[in-house]
């Protein structure tokens, strides 16, 4: 970032949530970088902003749209990168239908599941037929761009709506504010030039969230950012190891490696498994997938994974479906799962509607919570929320409850994997004090018990347990080596001289069983037996990419798609930005980092495309993992809610979609339950009830749901107690006074906090009326152990998901605030209850998902059947918000002030 | 207080120490004289990594009899260049928090309170309920018989803070037992 000639900061407070990393964003600034803070609140990252951009929550895509649009239509592409990287050229078939046609929903969708058929957004063949061509097969290519049905020409189509008055109409931000903001960001871009994004789960926490960052990254390939030093889109994420532990996931639907989970009727077999993790006929590197996918099974398994059992293939359990830990909650409210193991996490306090976390877990037959501290999530059965108001007993509840306490990252060894993909390693600096312990010791400790009681067992569905490879060596203490797991995770070769030696690299990998390895990503971070997360050449002794400190996966690149930094024919754009080239001399790529492309592979080499894999590469495929060797402007597989960024109002909004008569994202994730309602949106009688839009966030103080802050008593002094952010304007609509106290009330709960009254909120004029947003931080819970204690904002917000990572739309909600302290006891659901009488908020409503009228073109079933029919048992509960949806027609102009008393 | 010496005189002690501007060595107290870094006491320094946010800010945590007794920003660190947060620079409470839970407790069916239990006795009893919540909760085979291998009975959340050896671990075992709901903060 430090390189960046312009940094947009939007979905992220930097400043505040990673303070020391943001250095670098001060850095940039002092060399002249133009900072562009988009956020709704101003906040320690605005304050440092050359400009704030003041933005509606849940509108990002409106407003990245329009930059596209800005791009496309005033000819600021950068023509050379965008023909040379990206799929601007390739033909899309001519069944595809978009949203412009289709009245905000894509072709293939499929009215009854609430779910897309993908198969009429593939490329078209190479033959010009206009019919979809095979995953991996040849596609139909137009570099001219002007082919009506190439992907930059539907770029075009699908953006033409996104306009700077459609931006100031749904963003609620000025034309003034748009036109700095594009012009900083194209003129900051281009040869000499870069720009770079950054985000944080502003961005994420919706229920289009994966959706909201590919418009990013769209953006960022037009303007030739992607590869490059000081562009691309920076994640910033929020936990020490939340990057590796999606690279070695705890998560049901990966393996390590991002390697899907095998899913029922789809993954059956091994031989279906890789072709559909990729085929080897596609370019790129995942063609190499099964001797990532067999190297894997062989660490797990090792002699027991042999070539005539498929390596053991059928050891790995199935999924049938989304099995995320929303889904999970649900089937503990439904009695059906016995015990759950909370690793360092805070549920009660950190996930969505907590009251159906804590409820779910007193249906659980035990618990186990391994923590520093006594946290909510251990503590909820004496004295969490719903003890307080009664609504549970703590003699009524049948939970077992062990609380193991957990060793801290002084008092172990290992890796933490931070948000640029470097691993680096942490050495242990003391032992742990009585009964505590490291997960791996616990996790070991574990499965050699559970071995131990299987040993004699002849049941197939313990083999798994007994094969398992799980002999690593212990220490005095029973402490498990983490460098022994390490080296696994790095793999080994297993057969001929350098048997038993650690791979170098993942291309060492084979399909035959003559390699393992746990992690295909992380292979090399054990090369020739070292440790490389422990390298600690200091920062100044190095150059800024300081490749000697720990070590980056893959294969310690500290820029990802870097051959992008190179023109067509190998050259740097330009000086400024020189970061890897073609030495024609030597035959290779070189430059100030590993190349992220097969390192000899010259600009102008057209591979025969048969070769599949890495082979087929051209020289210019700079894209090594996609099958086609390019960016995707256009995805045509991988997304489950459309192949472009497609605005659609969040589950909850007080704003009618301006762009489409389809409101919300017709395939997100609902959980219709009376637990769980929505406030009705805008247009809908009702909506009026939670006029409010609030949107969560951290502190610099504070650590997410409080476990490693809330506990010290200087970060607990620092920010000591829950508050609301409002703006001046909403303090006097509703009578807050200054440090008052306010309730809250959503659809799910209600909760009191401090009122902060400060000009950093600003009511935003949307649609022709205002919209007041309120901030609520996250930290604190009730409970009784920490420091500080106050109410949960996460107690607000409904379960609604993004259809592509089941994460939750939790940046933005609708809820009323009125002056004063919550009710107690009882009378706190009674109030909840009131307002969701008055709202109409119902099950019934909460289960149907479109809204535009007359969608029937191009869907897979009428849309009919999404309606319910006369009769239909679920209107039986004549819901004003349902009667009201079935007459969109007529109140579709009516605004959500109008609705209100 | 140290006694008083001519040589200490202010004036005198301004021309000893050759300190021109009068704000150097010639007006430390005897208090800033004496004081020395707490690291200085250290027996031994690990260098490791702040275990809150992902920008990896690296830690040197120095410790004395096995007690860790201060934490500081490792200015080697190209990332960080010696910088923490408020958050890291506390991280030495976060080790020797009073409030810090450092034995086992366990709660039985409807009780109303804690008690204590022994490590080598919980591990055995999480092990059987394992044992019987996979048990109870197995699934061989689909509607339409396809393998499925898999237990719904046990559920775990929670890595983001743990290590990488550590997820590798969990994720393997679980794997092996046919758990499938293995969840993250990444989801969150």
């Amino acid at each position: 970032m430090g390189n960046a000639d312009c940094i947009v900061i939007q979905g992220s407070n930097m400043a505040e949530c990673h303070p020391v990393g943001f250095q670098w964003v001060a850095e940039a600034k002092a060399r002249g970088a133009r900072v562009i803070h988009v956020d709704p609140r101003f906040t320690r990252t605005t304050a440092v902003a050359d400009r704030h951009v003041p933005i509606r929550a849940g509108s990002d895509i409106v407003l990245l749209g329009a930059l596209i649009n800005h791009v496309l239509s005033n000819g600021l592409w950068f023509d050379e990168y965008v023909k040379a990287f990206t799929n601007a050229a390739t033909v899309i078939n001519d069944a595809y239908g978009d949203p412009e046609d289709l009245e905000g929903l894509f072709s293939g969708f499929d009215a009854e599941t609430g779910a897309y058929d993908p198969a009429s957004w593939a490329y078209a063949k190479a033959d010009g037929s206009g019919e979809p061509a095979e995953p991996g097969e040849e596609s139909q290519q137009d570099p001219t761009l002007q082919h009506p049905n190439c992907v930059f020409q539907i770029l075009r189509r699908h953006y033409a709506r996104y306009t700077p008055e459609m931006v100031t109409e749904a963003c609620g931000i000025s034309a003034e504010d748009f036109a700095f903001l594009a012009d900083t960001v194209t003129e900051n871009s281009g040869r000499e030039r870069t720009t770079c994004f950054a985000y944080a789960v502003g961005w994420t926490q919706h229920s289009q969230g994966a959706q909201y960052i590919r418009t990013a990254s769209i953006l960022q390939l037009l303007l030739g950012n992607m590869g490059r030093p000081g562009g691309g889109i920076m994640a910033l994420r929020g936990h020490a190891t939340i990057q590796g532990s999606t690279d070695i996931p705890t998560l049901f639907n990966l393996l390590p490696g991002y390697l899907p989970m095998p899913k029922a009727g789809v993954h059956d077999t091994l031989e279906d498994y890789l072709d559909s993790v990729g085929t080897k006929d596609q370019k790129g590197f995942w063609a190499n997938a099964d001797a990532y996918t067999v190297s894997l099974l062989k660490a797990w398994w090792g002699d027991a994974a042999t070539e005539d059992n498929d390596f053991a293939y059928d050891n790995l359990p199935r999924l049938t479906g989304p099995h995320g830990t929303y889904q999970t909650v649900m089937r503990m409210l439904d009695d059906e799962v016995d015990g759950f193991f909370i690793l360092g996490q805070n549920p009660a306090v950190g996930s969505a509607n907590g009251r159906m976390q804590r409820r779910g877990m007193s249906h659980l037959k035990w618990l186990v919570v391994r923590d520093f501290s006594l946290i909510e999530s251990a503590t909820w059965w004496k004295d969490g929320p719903e003890i307080e108001s009664g609504e549970m007993r703590t003699e009524d509840i049948d939970t077992e409850v062990f609380f193991m306490p957990a060793a801290n990252h002084t008092e172990k060894a290992g890796s933490f994997t931070q948000t640029q993909r470097m691993v680096q390693w942490r050495h242990q600096a003391v032992h742990p004090p009585d009964d505590a312990t490291s997960e791996l010791q616990f996790f070991h400790d574990l499965g050699l018990r559970i071995r131990e009681r299987l040993a004699d067992s002849g049941d197939p569905r313990d083999r798994p347990l007994l094969d398992l490879t799980w002999d690593y060596p212990v220490d005095e203490d029973g402490e498990p080596d983490p460098e022994s797991v390490l080296a696994e995770i790095n793999g080994r070769h297993l057969t001929g001289e350098a048997a038993g030696e650690p791979l170098s690299a993942f291309t060492q990998m084979r399909a035959d069983g003559s390699t393992s390895g746990g992690c295909w990503i992380y292979s090399g971070i054990y090369a020739d037996g070292v440790n490389h997360a422990a390298r600690r050449k200091p920062g100044r002794e190095q150059d800024e990419v300081a490749s000697e400190w720990a070590w980056a996966w893959p294969a310690n690149r500290r820029i990802l798609y870097n051959r992008a930094s190179a023109d067509a024919e190998g050259q740097p754009w330009s000086e400024r930005k020189k970061y890897m080239w073609w030495d024609a001399e030597a035959g290779k790529w070189s430059g100030k980092d590993v190349s992220d492309f097969p390192a000899d592979r010259a600009p102008d080499a057209v591979p025969d495309r048969s070769l599949g894999g890495p082979e087929a590469l051209t020289g210019t495929d700079a894209f090594i993992m996609q099958p086609d060797g390019k960016a995707w402007l256009f995805a045509p597989t991988g997304m489950i809610d459309g192949p472009l960024p497609t605005h659609y109002e969040a589950q909850e909004s007080p704003v009618e979609n301006p762009l489409y008569p389809q409101q919300q994202s017709p395939s997100r994730i609902t959980f219709a339950r009376d637990d769980n309602l929505s406030a009705p949106s805008a247009g809908h009688a009702g909506a009026g009830v939670y006029p409010y839009v609030f949107t969560t966030y951290r502190l610099t103080e504070h650590h997410t749901a409080g476990g490693m802050s809330r506990w010290l008593p200087y970060l607990s002094e620092l920010q000591p107690e829950m508050f609301c952010e409002v703006s001046p304007q909403l303090a006097a609509e509703r009578g807050l006074e200054p440090y008052g106290w306010a309730t809250l009330v959503s659809p799910r709960a209600v909760i009191e906090a401090r009122v902060l009254i400060t000009r950093r909120m600003m009511p935003l004029t949307v649609a022709g009326n205002t919209v007041h947003q309120i901030g609520l931080p996250y930290h604190w819970a009730v409970g009784r152990e920490a420091v500080i204690t106050g109410d949960s904002a996460n107690d607000l917000i409904g379960i609604s998901l993004d259809p592509n990572v089941q994460i939750q739309d939790s940046k933005t909600g609708s809820c009323d605030i009125i002056p004063g302290r919550r009710p107690r006891g009882a009378e706190a659901q009674r109030l909840v209850d009131e307002y969701i009488e008055r709202s109409g908020a119902s099950v019934e409503a909460e289960a149907r998902r479109i809204s535009a009228p007359g969608v029937r073109e191009g869907t897979e079933t009428p849309l009919d059947e999404a309606h319910p029919q006369e009769g239909d048992p679920a209107e039986a509960g004549e819901s004003h918000a349902l009667r009201a949806e079935q007459d969109a027609g007529d109140h579709r102009k009516r605004t959500p002030r109008e609705d209100q008393r | 207080m140290a006694r008083f010496t001519p040589l200490e005189w202010p004036v005198l002690r301004q021309f000893r120490t050759g300190d021109a501007t009068g704000r150097g060595p010639s007006v430390t107290s005897e208090r800033t004289r004496t004081m020395r870094p707490r690291t200085e006491d250290a027996d031994r320094v690990a260098q490791s990594v702040c275990p809150y946010c992902a920008v990896g800010c690296g830690q040197l945590v120095y410790a004395k009899d096995d007690k860790v007794i201060q934490i500081e920003g490792d200015p080697d660190s190209p990332v960080s260049r010696g910088r923490l947060c408020p958050k890291g620079a506390a991280s030495e409470q976060l080790v020797n928090s009073t409030g810090r839970q450092t034995t086992v407790l366990y709660r039985a069916p409807k009780a109303k309170d804690w008690q204590s239990l022994d490590l080598d006795t919980a591990m055995d009893m999480i092990a059987d309920r394992f044992l019987e919540a996979r048990r109870n909760h197995w699934e061989d085979v689909d509607e339409a018989g396809r393998p499925l291998n898999r237990t719904m009975g046990i559920a775990s959340l929670g890595g983001a803070t743990l290590d990488n050896e550590e997820n590798y671990l969990i994720k393997k075992l679980f794997t092996a037992a046919g758990s499938v709901q293995i969840e993250n903060q990444a989801r969150i």
